[in-house]
Formats: structure tokens, sequence, C-alpha cells
């Protein structure tokens, strides 16, 4: 099984790096972007017994390591 | 004798700068503690060096801050060891909980890599007590990730309970937005957890603390992590 997480600054916190990407979307000509935000996508197999199991599994994976809840947000996908 | 432990990841480099640094101000010798060891030995301080621990892969200082050694640091700030994290070593203490908050890419996408000024707020905890209160110190920094978030709610209980122990300003100690280097929030370059016992600061105390270095402005957090353990084991 695999789990496709992704992790996103939350709403409210800044994203610099998200404004440099819009400004040079810009000057390429992309005209009405805004609001661009950079995030991260992970993608890792698991060997779980089955999908509850995985899902609990990631979820804990999200809240120790994967993402900074203080600033990220996470949702994640599994694949089979 | 003050018994002082640095932690070692991979990828600090400012490791045996702040060895130096205690060790000349304290006048004995610091221990260096690998990341992957379970125990530091029995340390009146600890410290978390700066650099780029574990390259900085998936956030500043997340790695490090999941390293065997750090259950046992977080289990001895939490039982009352005093912690002193300086730039990456801020991150990683971030990142552990045991401080609050988040240190974010620097607003102008850039390295920064410079002296500041910096207005001593708290000057009670265990490695700001020798400085006045409201002193302003010059103070280098060199970080890409040094933009401190929190929400609000975070940020006025720091505020309210003194836990800002250092803040960016000008040389005349005013809190300017041109004084700050990176675009933390309310110019927080350091802070304090309500023990006064576990410190985090992006700026480096080591890299100014003798003469030859340029200044001495920094001796202070060391000298202040002196008196204080001395006081406390007199």
């Amino acid at each position: 099984m695999k789990a496709l997480i992704k992790i996103t600054l939350k709403n409210g916190v800044l994203d610099p790096q998200g404004k440099a990407i819009e400004h040079a979307l810009d000057s390429l000509g992309f005209d009405g972007v805004s609001d661009v935000r950079q995030g991260k996508l992970i993608e890792l197999d698991l060997n779980a017994a089955n999908e509850a199991a995985a899902r609990e599994e990631v979820e804990q994976m999200c809240q120790k390591l994967l993402a900074n809840t203080v600033i990220e947000n996470y949702s994640f996908e599994l694949v089979s | 004798m003050i018994r002082a432990s640095v932690i070692v990841f991979p990828g600090s480099n400012c490791d045996r700068d702040v060895k130096v640094a205690t060790e000349t101000v304290t006048g004995t010798k610091a221990n260096m503690v690998w990341h992957g060891e379970t125990e530091v030995p029995p340390s009146d301080l600890i410290i978390l060096p700066g650099g780029f621990s574990f390259g900085d892969y998936l956030r500043c200082g997340a790695m490090a801050a999941k390293s065997p050694i750090m259950r046992d640091v977080v289990a001895k700030a939490k039982a009352g060891t005093p912690v002193l994290g300086i730039c990456n070593g801020f991150q990683v203490l971030l990142e552990t909980g045991l401080l609050p908050g988040a240190l974010m890419r620097n607003a102008s996408l850039l390295f920064v890599c410079k002296d500041v000024h910096v207005a001593c707020e708290n000057e009670t905890t265990f490695f700001t007590r020798c400085y006045r209160k409201g002193e302003v110190t010059r103070i280098p920094v060199a970080h890409h990730d040094g933009n401190y978030f929190a929400d609000d709610d975070t940020l006025n209980r720091l505020e309210s309970e003194n836990l800002v122990a250092f803040r960016y300003c000008n040389s005349d100690g005013e809190v300017t937005d041109a004084a700050n280097p990176n675009g933390s929030q309310r110019n927080i370059a350091g802070i304090t957890d309500p023990t006064g016992r576990i410190v985090g600061m992006m700026p480096h105390p080591e890299r100014l603390f003798e003469k030859p270095l340029g200044g001495t402005d920094g001796r202070r957090i060391f000298e202040s992590a002196l008196v204080a353990v001395t006081e406390a084991t007199a």
C-alpha cells in the first residue's frame, strides 16, 4: 500500500517562497495568478495489515515527524 | 566546576566554536555528545549548537529533534537542566516542542550573515542574567531560516509572560522593521520558557565572545550560565 502525503502551510502563515514563485510566473507572462503556496508531497510504501491500520500509522507519522503542526496542515491518501 | 555538554549532530558546524567559548569563559572542559548516544552525561547545562543538522532535510531541526540523544535532552530539560539552543539549536528546540513557535524561511528568501543588534528583554534567565534589562548588544546572525512564527495567542502569551529574551532592534534600541533581518514576528530573536532555563536564540553569541573575534558582546551568555550554575551549586 502506498501513501501520498500532502503537507501545506496553514492559512495565515506567510509563504515567501510561494510569493517568489508568483512573481516568477508573473514575469513569464502568466497573468492573473495569485495566492501561490508551496508545499511538500511525500510518497511512501507501507506494509500495513489493512487500510485502517495504514491510516493510523500515517497519521502518527505526520504528527510525529512529517508535518510541523505549528505551521503546517497535512492530508493523505492511500493507493494500493 | 561547571559541567557543560554540547550536542553534536551530523551537519552541526558551530559545535566547536561554542565549546571553545564555553570552556574559555567557564574554565572547564565541555563534553561533546554525539547525536546517536542515548544519554547526556551529568550536566549543569546543555547546548544545542548552530549548523545544518541533517542537511536541513524535511524542516530545519526536524530530524535532529528526533535523534536518539534528544529523548534524553528533552527529559533532562523537563527535569530542570538548563538548555541553550543557538540558531539550528533554536530550530531543534522548537521542533521538540520545548519552546513554542516555528522558524521559517527568511522573508527576504536570502541567507543573512551579518552583525545585528538585539535588546535583552528578559535579563532573569539562566543565560541572560549578566545583561541589563533593555540593554542593546551587537551579535552576529547567519541563517536562512530564522523567521520566527507563532500564532497570535502564543505571541501574546510570550509578551504578557515576559518570555521574549531578545528582540531585533537598531543600535539605539528601537525595535523597527528595518532592524529585523528575517521577518520574525514582533522582531523576536530569542525566547525563554517560563522557568528561564530553556532559551533559544537565532544570533550566535559564540561568534563574538572575545576580542580577536571583533567584540565581546556575546560573552555574557556564557558568563550568565557560569554565574547561574555557581549560584545554584553554592
